[in-house]
């Protein structure tokens, strides 16, 4: 159905059938006992020590420490857990086996631009095999992008839809995709009039009053634009 | 019957911020709280007979009571990792009104005795955690979240902690792992997370809709929540309604409300010409019904003596239109994917579940390999220390019960070179 090579390894228990290298030196935190210390750049070093200190065991932090070094290194390359690990005092190893498991979390290079489009059951019943094929072939071998099939993301109302640097859209057609890549390659909002964040609850009975707009969220970063001409109409259903 | 206490005017302009919150009323529940006592609101939460709305279903009350007493450090876990497919409530609450979560889990936090607290966000929900984070910031300003809150002498610290997706990590245990910082692997049980959960402490861990309702359970009293749904099903409950449905979306139900209200009168039913063909009442880890069990109430009880589960309230409705393979196919996939390989049944089970599926799309299968593969079900359910490879088992074998004759013609007519989509046609 998909050949997306997150699919293709079946299980998340990836690397079975690799050899282990025991040729390789043992792991070492870097900086520590003799082992070469790693430079890391200040913005990553204070967001992972931040992380770090709002947890009783600092450990805790491997995720979002991860995401840190991800968001700057484009994806977790060796450089990237490196660093990481140099600050938390952990394995290199050890956060590759943490980086490994989540599927938010790239152990291959790739694009800038992470387009998740969801295949899970309510998606897939409403025609996204279809979507997600349209915006792969669209996408074609651009680089910008990493178009993905996602597992339920959690917006099924929107059914099909698609998670575009964190933003949901949908309900998305096979019109949509050309739109959709085009707003993302120049940096747009991306389809504005279809993001969840404007979207009023489906039940008849929740208000009592009529809530002709939106609230927008305008103090997030996700859904600024209070102004799009889009935006405007949308009527309580 | 319609009553809302959730989503009460949940999409009026402002509300996710402090400030409006409290114009309606919000953190009042928490004043009642933190003057009735712990041991009062423990007794509240009893009454109100709570069921969590995660999945499982367990009294919110008992496994707050099921926490040691005692100078201890404890600590209240929020499970937002939503991942079970056709499950989307609590992205709405914690987008449209992220102050009754943390109202929530400051009054259930105070019962229990606990002093950290974590939200653990799926990663996916970025414009929710975003919004959490604001929130978190605005209670932690106005004395809600801290030290000594308002002045009780309770003292509490909340973290929203983004996760990396993983389906796995809505599972309580392996939530916690994934809090800790490791993999997300489930761990054995016994010890539960109430004795030895989070840095091995007590840990009570409850779904964000569980948290949210409690608000309403202070102010309104147990016992008057209790009167709402069935006797042993009580309240409103979210229900997310997805695919072949005109309305998809979330709805506020009382509990023990008739499936055919919800699937046809508030979610507008299949579309045109089209016919119910099976239902999962709970998510896609919830056995399958079909159009006969229309008319079953929706609440606990009579989900499970109708053979199936309530899970996370998530019906996703699929007509008539779909071949009953293609589900199961995607149905296994996704377990297959999610499985994180530590028990051999569940990693096992799910790959060859898959294959077998893909020998009766291709011709190859004979009508004993439905057999096998209801057999292969039976010895993944119980054998694993987390309910994932159940989560697979239970819908699959369901479908090889109720569609037999189904997945028979497909494998026939696949056998002969027929072309796709003209399965569900010959049944």
């Amino acid at each position: 159905m998909t050949t997306d090579p997150s699919f293709e390894q079946g299980a998340r228990a990836s690397g079975w059938d690799v050899p282990a290298d025991l040729e390789k030196d043992p792991a070492t935190v870097p900086g520590v006992g003799g082992s070469p210390s790693v430079p890391v750049p200040a913005e990553l070093r204070t967001r992972i020590e931040a992380h770090m200190a709002l947890y009783p065991d600092p450990k805790s932090a491997a995720i979002p420490a991860l995401h840190a070094a991800q968001q700057l290194h484009g994806w977790c390359s060796p450089e990237a857990i490196e660093q990481a690990a140099c600050v938390m005092g952990v394995t290199p190893a050890y956060l590759d086996s943490v980086a490994t498991f989540y599927d938010m979390l790239d152990t291959e290079p790739v694009g800038r631009h992470a387009i998740y489009v969801c295949t899970n059951i309510s998606c897939s019943l409403c025609g996204a095999d279809d979507l997600y094929a349209a915006i792969r072939d669209a996408a074609g071998d651009d680089e910008e992008f990493n178009v993905r099939a996602f597992e339920c993301l959690g917006a099924c109302d929107i059914a099909p839809m698609a998670s575009v640097d964190g933003v949901y859209v949908g309900p998305l057609s096979l019109d949509d995709v050309p739109r959709l890549l085009e707003e993302v390659r120049a940096g747009r909002e991306v389809l504005a009039e279809k993001q969840l964040a404007r979207r009023l609850v489906a039940d008849p009975h929740a208000n009592s009053r009529e809530f002709p707009e939106h609230p927008v969220q305008s103090a997030t970063t996700s859904a600024p634009a209070e102004t799009h001409p889009a935006n405007s109409g949308e009527e309580q259903p | 019957m319609t009553e809302t206490l959730l989503f009460k005017d949940i999409d009026e302009p402002g509300l996710s911020t402090l400030g409006v919150y409290e114009g309606r009323g919000g953190y009042g529940a928490l004043r009642k709280a933190l003057q009735m006592g712990p041991e009062d609101v423990l007794s509240e939460l009893e009454a109100s007979a709570l069921r969590g709305r995660g999945g499982a279903g367990f009294q919110m009350g008992k496994k707050v009571s099921f926490l040691p007493k005692g100078a201890i450090d404890k600590y209240l876990v929020c499970n937002a990792d939503e991942s079970e497919p056709g499950t989307f409530k609590d992205r709405e609450l914690m987008q449209k009104i992220p102050h009754m979560l943390i109202e929530g889990i400051v009054i259930a936090s105070y019962a229990a005795g606990a002093s950290r607290s974590f939200i653990y966000i799926r990663g996916e929900y970025v414009l929710q955690a975003d919004i959490l984070d604001l929130a978190l910031q605005e209670a932690r300003e106005a004395g809600y979240i801290g030290e000594d809150i308002l002045g009780s002498g309770h003292s509490l610290s909340l973290v929203v902690h983004r996760g990396a997706g993983a389906y796995i990590c809505g599972e309580e245990t392996g939530l916690l792992d994934s809090l800790e910082g490791k993999r997300g692997n489930p761990r054995l049980k016994p010890p539960f997370p109430a004795n030895q959960g989070l840095y091995q402490g007590p840990t009570l861990i409850n779904n964000v809709e569980t948290l949210s309702t409690v608000p309403a359970i202070i102010e309104m009293g147990g016992a008057e929540y209790a009167k709402l749904g069935t006797e042993t099903s009580t309240g409103t409950k979210l229900v997310s309604v997805s695919g072949h449905v005109r309305r998809p979306g979330n709805y506020e139900i009382v509990l023990g409300t008739s499936s055919r209200e919800i699937i046809y009168g508030l979610a507008g039913g299949p579309p045109e010409g089209r016919e119910v063909k099976c239902w999962f009442p709970g998510g896609s880890s919830s056995p399958v019904l079909t159009a006969a069990d229309l008319d079953v109430p929706y609440d606990f009880d009579s989900m499970a003596k109708a053979g199936t589960m309530l899970g996370s309230g998530a019906i996703i409705v699929v007509d008539d239109s779909t071949p009953i393979l293609d589900v199961a196919m995607k149905v296994a996939k996704f377990y297959r994917h999610e499985s994180c390989g530590k028990c051999t049944p569940c990693r096992e089970g799910t790959n060859w579940t898959v294959k077998m599926l893909e020998r009766i799309d291709s011709g190859e299968a004979t009508p004993m390999d439905l057999d096998i593969m209801a057999s292969v079900q039976e010895h993944i359910i119980g054998n694993c220390l987390c309910v994932l490879g159940d989560a697979m088992a239970m819908p699959i074998g369901s479908m090889i019960a109720k569609f037999r004759g189904e997945f028979e013609a497909h494998m026939e007519a696949a056998r002969l070179g027929a072309p796709a989509g003209v399965y569900a046609e010959a049944h």
